[in-house]
């Protein structure tokens, strides 16, 4: 029997899994940079790390606070601008960004920016940051959030940063980038993949325990199941050595669970 | 043919290039010394209207003794870019300072979470917004440090940041491929804390750029703070560093410690307890206001303020924190 774990520490540690040596990521702060660094002291040492502030590779010393923050570019290869970072992702050289959650779809669509009315907002936040730009730019998409049917919503109140729109064709429609678009989502619940034509949500992966019936019960939309879905393997104890001892000391993000 | 559709955002600054190539030939070139004070700088160069651009990263190499100057001397009605706006934002917010913003990062201060009171302030209804993304934000800057009206991207398409956005969707003369042209984005006044800079406003930055090498020359008048003024042969040994030239600058002040509680890349680290305890007494409204008065209102200078909050034994702890001593 391996150790106890929490929510945080699957998500994180099945997100790492999900960064082959060699990529480009560009991550947020909390879930995906935690996922990033544990990527970054497994199975891949070689994963170049990018902030859209400015941040180049760096050998992340401890968890930052800010994509800004001086953390970033620890023992990095290049401090920069926005727009360089940016520009990266527009000529196509970054693989993969990595969001935190807030609404979302069946398309991927997200919502981070406010909730009823635009011109008199029930609730502000923050906006798109540069996630619209990494959700756009960038080849692949991929959202680690916890799973409910809060979160998981069958209309977003406002479309911050695309997925793949309505549908179909529509992402690539609208001017985006052909190719790009939602690859994974990584829940507390399950690993979701997009249908290959109609673009909506569809299960691949169960994460040990859980169920169809917690996919259908944490969602506000009707989540496709992939014939052939598989289990997802728990952590292993080295992976939660590294995360707890060496990822996330202060427990910042593991202790949220 | 494509159906282009356009933002129903607004464009709050300048964007006649003819008007705007005027005014930079004015500016002055020559090698003068602009040191002043903080207050100064704040009654010269900022008026009641303006629209400003704050350098750095919201809680990283940010102006905080200008900001919070601004809301000494009460200025009203600016406008802002929200360019991860995070504890700029919250200062600005606390003061009425603006009333209008174009926004692609507010009211958060990353993981620490979201202020109350800049949330409260942005749900009044009483704050113009137009919606744009981090990306959006740099170019537009980049196209007025270019000297063009805009440039074209492929970010935003086909969601609603676009939909509330001042964007344009455009065809490309080449490809015919949809893009969005994003306006220049010229400030009136940006204000930007460097590393080092010369009394004739040569500076230098360690670390991330963010935007204001484009943000400086994007500005009708530019006002820098700098940890330490260095002698102008410094700068000459070393003209690689020079990241935003003097004749872009109109003021300069020293001031030292001058991005805390935000953090100064390789100098010190972000008071990570005052900026939750700010988050905190946003949540009563008479605790609000005797914090604000305390740190902001009472202080006759940014030195007042930190000694408030430790003086030099907090930045000595702020040192060792960055540098993992």
């Amino acid at each position: 029997m391996s150790i106890e774990y929490n929510n945080m520490e699957l998500m994180i540690t099945i997100a790492a899994r999900n960064l082959e040596d060699g990529a480009v990521v560009i991550v947020g702060t909390g879930v995906p940079c935690a996922a990033a660094m544990l990527a970054q002291k497994t199975k891949s040492p070689n994963l170049t790390i990018l902030f859209e502030a400015g941040g180049v590779a760096p050998q992340l010393p401890a968890m930052p606070i800010s994509v800004g923050d001086s953390r970033t570019t620890h023992r990095g290869i290049k401090a920069t601008t926005m727009a360089d970072i940016m520009e990266m992702c527009q000529a196509g050289l970054v693989d993969y960004c990595f969001l935190g959650g807030a609404q979302i779809d069946k398309y991927g669509n997200m919502n981070s920016t406010v909730i009823g009315d635009y011109y008199k907002p029930k609730t502000r936040f923050p906006g798109s940051g540069g996630a619209n730009d990494l959700a756009s730019l960038t080849w692949r998409t991929m959202v680690v959030c916890p799973q409910s049917q809060r979160r998981f919503t069958d209309k977003v109140d406002f479309i911050t940063t695309p997925g793949y729109l309505t549908g179909g064709n529509s992402r690539e429609e609208a001017g985006l980038p052909k190719g790009t678009g939602p690859y994974r989502v990584i829940t507390d619940i399950g690993v979701y993949g997009y249908h290959d034509e109609s673009k909506e949500m569809e299960l691949l992966f169960l994460n040990p325990g859980k169920t169809i019936v917690d996919v259908r019960e944490n969602s506000g939309f009707e989540i496709l199941i992939a014939e052939n879905h598989g289990i997802i393997e728990p952590p292993t104890d080295e992976e939660l050595r590294i995360l707890r001892e060496e990822v996330d000391p202060d427990k910042i993000i593991i202790g949220r669970s | 043919m494509a159906d282009l559709k356009s933002g129903r955002g607004e464009i709050f600054t300048e964007l006649n290039s003819d008007n705007l190539r005027k005014h930079f030939r004015k500016k002055n070139k020559k090698l003068v010394n602009k040191e002043t004070t903080v207050t100064e700088a704040v009654k010269d160069y900022i008026k009641d209207g303006d629209y400003i651009s704050v350098g750095g990263f919201g809680g990283v190499r940010i102006p905080t003794a200008i900001l919070h100057e601004i809301l000494r001397q009460e200025k009203k009605d600016l406008g802002f870019s929200g360019h991860v706006s995070t504890h700029d934002c919250q200062i600005l917010s606390a003061g009425k300072s603006f009333n209008r913003c174009d926004a692609a990062y507010i009211v958060g201060l990353e993981a620490r979470g979201l202020s109350r009171h800049a949330r409260k302030v942005f749900q009044s209804g009483n704050i113009k917004v137009t919606e744009w993304s981090n990306a959006a934000l740099s170019w537009r800057f980049k196209a007025a440090a270019m000297g063009l009206p805009f440039l074209p991207a492929k970010t935003m398409l086909g969601t609603d940041t676009f939909e509330y956005s001042a964007g344009k969707e455009i065809l490309c003369p080449f490809t015919g491929e949809k893009l969005l042209a994003l306006p220049a984005l010229h400030p009136d006044v940006a204000v930007i804390h460097v590393h080092r800079a010369d009394v004739y406003g040569n500076c230098q930055i360690d670390g991330i750029i963010v935007a204001d090498d484009d943000i400086a020359k994007a500005a009708k008048k530019v006002i820098i703070t700098t940890e330490k003024i260095i002698d102008n042969e410094e700068i000459r040994n070393d003209p690689g560093k020079t990241i935003i030239p003097f004749w872009l600058v109109d003021a300069v002040i020293e001031v030292p410690f001058g991005s805390y509680p935000g953090n100064m890349p390789g100098e010190y680290f972000s008071d990570e307890e005052h900026l939750f305890e700010w988050l905190k007494v946003e949540n009563d409204e008479a605790e609000f206001e005797e914090f604000l008065s305390k740190n902001i209102y009472s202080c006759s200078d940014f030195n007042e303020y930190i000694t408030k909050n430790g003086g030099i034994e907090k930045m000595r702890k702020l040192r060792r924190l960055e540098k993992f001593i």
